[in-house]
């Protein structure tokens, strides 16, 4: 099999150059579709026929709370990359990836309040979705002030990779907790297999949001990388001919 | 790959298999204690403790609910198709309270099976569809009980004429 992909995309310099190049296009498709999908959700879809208008938050809650589980997937894939081949790359995406992963956990847990009030008449309850969720805050927490704890680079690196991936087993947990268990939390509405059970014109604003957070995660992710390579390869002559 | 790196890759998987097998042990141990509430079938089973703090839910049963037209007080049944059981509760009932739809309460289930409720939250389902929607399928299947039109049709007219659609 060749390699050379694989090991040119784990070098900083080279992810460097050409992450360059997507920026713009990542600043306005994100800008875009968040502010179509917004606009659209909140002001121009029909009110539920249950829950009125209150429902209009699932066009925050839904994308917000995607994240925050993708965003973990994705740091465990580069924790388990960081632990096999040893790419600091790989240990670099870890890093600016945790935050910004916990800023989308606390903003599903706070719309789910903010939500759950009107509707259920509770702010909080200690069901499984709820509290696996909440666990997902305390881990994203956790590998954070890890790498803090830790002032040698390769020893947090190490010591993160492994909490990542052993966090990793509650993302089942949270997803399937409305099916093992009775939870106060409905079931998915997106299902991988079935037709969704929300009508279509609330569903496209929806999958748009969805997919506008996507893009906007991956801005500041390479936004974050790219000051993080140039950080950890200060001392290399391409970051010191690149900064002169 | 290597041989160090296969070596590595199988720790990795090593490490995840022990992880999920530790945790999956813990939560099929804890399976009961995890559930927020009980069925209406495992009270009528008796697998609900008697004269404990605990949550019971289930669905209205429709054209159960009685208000006592003095006080707050009101009682209707819920059910999970298996068993019935009675609800007595006095307070406000949240927004999203109506026949036919999830309702968790927190309270104790005495000796004659009546369950005191402390607390009632509305459980909502995850289906999601606009009030004219919602009017065709009333129309085309007349008043089936538990189905998703949990709501009369009036009240969601009267909603669609409040929020002027």
């Amino acid at each position: 099999m060749n390699w050379t992909f694989f090991h040119k995309l784990g070098s900083p310099k080279w992810f460097y150059d050409i992450s360059g190049k997507w920026l713009p296009w990542l600043q306005v498709s994100s800008l875009v579709l968040i502010l179509v999908a917004l606009v659209w959700g909140l002001a121009f879809t029909p009110p539920d026929y249950l829950q009125g208008n209150s429902y209009r938050i699932i066009f925050i809650h839904v994308p917000a709370s995607f994240l925050a589980q993708a965003v973990y997937m994705m740091m465990a894939t580069a924790a388990a990359v960081t632990l096999i081949w040893k790419i600091k790359l790989a240990d670099m995406a870890l890093k600016v990836m945790a935050p910004i992963g916990a800023s989308f956990c606390i903003l599903s847990l706070a719309t789910g309040a903010i939500w759950g009030q009107p509707t259920w008449g509770t702010w909080w309850v200690w069901d499984a979705r709820l509290t696996s969720m909440l666990i997902l805050l305390f881990l994203y927490i956790g590998i954070i002030a890890l790498r803090g704890a830790i002032h040698t680079t390769e020893a947090a690196a190490k010591a993160c990779a492994i909490l990542s991936l052993v966090g990793v087993v509650n993302i089942p947990i949270i997803k399937f907790s409305v099916d093992w268990w009775n939870t106060l939390h409905q079931g998915a509405t997106l299902k991988l297999t079935e037709k969704p059970s929300m009508a279509p014109e609330m569903l496209w604003p929806l999958l748009l949001a969805i997919l506008g957070f996507y893009l906007f995660f991956t801005l500041v992710m390479v936004l974050r990388l790219r000051i993080e390579i140039l950080s950890r390869e200060r001392k290399t002559r391409w970051v010191k001919e690149l900064v002169s | 790959m290597n041989a160090v790196r296969k070596q590595r890759l199988i720790l990795v998987l090593l490490l995840l298999a022990g992880v999920g097998l530790a945790v999956a042990l813990m939560l099929f141990a804890l399976r009961e204690n995890i559930n927020h509430y009980f069925s209406p079938a495992q009270m009528a089973a008796g697998e609900a403790p008697v004269g404990q703090r605990m949550r019971g839910g289930g669905l209205v049963v429709p054209g159960s609910v009685e208000r006592d037209t003095e006080s707050l007080k009101v009682s209707f049944r819920i059910s999970d198709g298996v068993g019935e059981v009675t609800v007595r509760y006095e307070g406000i009932l949240p927004d999203l309270f109506v026949e036919g739809s999830g309702v968790v309460a927190l309270g104790t289930l005495g000796n004659d099976g009546v369950f005191e409720a402390s607390e009632v939250l509305a459980k909502h389902d995850e289906n999601y569809m606009p009030p004219e929607v919602q009017k065709a399928i009333d129309d085309a299947h007349p008043k089936s009980g538990y189905s998703k039109p949990a709501q009369t049709t009036a009240q969601s007219e009267l909603r669609s004429l409040q929020d002027g659609s």
